[in-house]
């Protein structure tokens, strides 16, 4: 079924049920591909399998439900502006589609592209954010350096007090960034695939690799073996469980990252306000709702929880940036376990499994980019190898030490 | 709020400690670059009980040995290095 506004009415009218987005079939035995992990990148990595690489047989397998993951559990945020040459190309490709993926999967995904606003609270920090800023134009990111006038005229809230603890000396704003529904791009994908024949399958977990010599030749799963042409992974935290699975060790070491979200308000937040000094970022929801977050968890976890400690600072955070907000009721916060490398950066490609790829190490900052983490993996599974966009990003990158070291690149929360 | 216990000081607020990665063993200087990479970034990243360097930052400095469950945040104890 074609979503249009005539659709909407003629159910409307008509009152018959919806059907369903996606199929669900039975997992047949075999596949020319199947990819491991039913979040946005996975549901991608299938979508386009089969739309551009033309992959024939494709399933996606989600131990938990489509969405479930971190693609759930993220501040839906999405933007390019980074510091490499390498990211700023792989992420602005991710947004440039972002910006036509509504159209593209015929799914509102309510990519609202209100501006992602960075901060600086000293004067070295606004002379680093220059250097970045000069660096993301040579990529062509279209990012502005602003004043602290141009601030104060663009987000009022902020606090601009003479004893603010975290005075505000300027800031950069990239008007291209800004939100996206996060379900609704896990649901297109879903949808689309699911259309063009691919088999989504939930509550199919991955417990083993079926190998040929030294080659990945399927996958056991808690609904029985399945073989496979080829096989790719894209399960976020859990990277290194499945690399365990076949043999081989990761540069991923697996955090909880948490969000949360306050009661909902009149709009009064109309931009992505983000800082460097403090490492917290906040929007409003169309639900009204402050959706905020900031740094890792300060040791390696694989529960969906977050600790205290953390999420205190993260609301002390808010509230010193944001005075208004200190009356403000808390309604949920969750997190995710996310897959973080060394260098902050991910990895994608073929994998030291013959027959496995990769896209994994996104750490905290996977939503904005699962369009193209979906799109490389699907090319790398389709034809083995990289395309210029994920060479930079292969696993070999650790031991020939060319990291892509965005973690001390850009000077930005991820 | 974790409550762990310093073979050193006793329990302690988790706010007062730092995580210290998995133990690894340095490779000669004649370690290939595999090796070397090996070493230097590959980590097993445990799900589930696994033993891990702590340090008592904000406390008594010392490094210590602690054996958790990353999914519950169990801890089952902690003993100093090389005990």
């Amino acid at each position: 079924m074609r979503y249009s506004a005539m659709q909407l009415i003629r159910q409307g009218i008509s009152g018959a049920p919806w059907e369903p987005a996606w199929r669900t079939p039975e997992l047949a035995a075999s596949y020319d591909a199947v990819v491991i992990g039913g979040g946005g990148h996975g549901l991608a990595a299938a979508y386009y399998l089969r739309a551009v690489q033309g992959v024939k047989r494709v399933a996606v397998l989600e131990r938990g439900w489509i969405g479930g993951g971190n693609t759930g559990r993220n501040t839906t945020i999405v933007r390019s502006n980074y510091f490499f040459p390498e990211s700023a190309a792989m992420y602005d490709f991710a947004l440039r589609l972002y910006e036509g993926l509504s159209e593209a999967l015929n799914y509102n995904i309510m990519l609202s592209q209100r501006g992602v606003l960075n901060l600086a609270h000293s004067e070295h920090d606004f002379d680093l954010m220059r250097r970045s800023v000069n660096a993301m134009l040579l990529n062509g990111i279209d990012v502005e350096l602003l004043s602290a006038a141009q601030v104060q005229r663009e987000v009022d809230l902020l606090n601009f007090a003479p004893d603010a603890r975290f005075p505000i000396h300027g800031g950069f704003v990239q008007r291209r960034g800004g939100v996206a529904r996060h379900d609704a791009v896990a649901w297109a994908y879903a949808r689309a695939a699911s259309a063009l024949g691919v088999d989504v399958i939930q509550g199919c977990e991955v417990t083993g690799f079926v190998r040929e010599g030294d080659r990945v030749v399927g996958v056991e799963t808690s609904l029985g073996r399945v073989s496979a042409g080829v096989v790719g992974m894209s399960v976020a935290g859990h990277s290194g469980v499945l690399a365990g699975m076949a043999g081989f060790r990761l540069p991923i070491t697996s955090y909880a990252l948490q969000a949360m979200v306050s009661e909902p308000l009149k709009p009064i937040l109309n931009t992505v306000v983000m800082s460097t000094a403090t490492g917290m970022y906040v929007s409003q929801s169309d639900k009204g709702e402050l959706v905020f977050g900031q740094g890792l968890d300060l040791y390696p976890s694989y529960g969906q929880r977050g600790n205290l400690p953390v999420a205190q600072t993260i609301v002390a955070s808010m509230l010193e940036m944001f005075p208004a907000f200190r009356r403000l009721k808390m309604l949920r916060q969750w997190a995710g376990v996310v897959d973080v490398c060394w260098d902050y950066s991910p990895i994608i490609g073929p994998s030291p499994a013959p027959g496995l790829f990769m896209n994994c190490g996104w750490g905290t900052g996977g939503f904005k980019a699962s369009p193209v983490g979906g799109w490389l993996l699907a090319r790398s599974m389709a034809t083995g190898g990289h395309h210029e966009l994920s060479r930079p990003f292969d696993l070999g990158r650790f031991t020939s030490g060319r990291l892509v070291d965005e973690a001390a690149g850009a000077g930005i929360a991820h | 709020m974790l409550l762990i216990s310093c073979p050193f000081c006793g329990e302690r607020g988790e706010a007062e400690f730092a995580w210290g990665g998995e133990p690894v063993a340095r490779p000669s200087f004649s370690a290939t670059d595999a090796e070397w990479g090996d070493y230097l970034y590959n980590r097993t990243n445990v799900k589930g009980r696994n033993r891990e360097l702590w340090r008592h930052a904000g406390g008594c400095g010392q490094w210590f040995v602690m054996e958790r469950d990353t999914v519950t945040h169990e801890i089952f104890g902690t003993v100093r290095v090389g005990a």
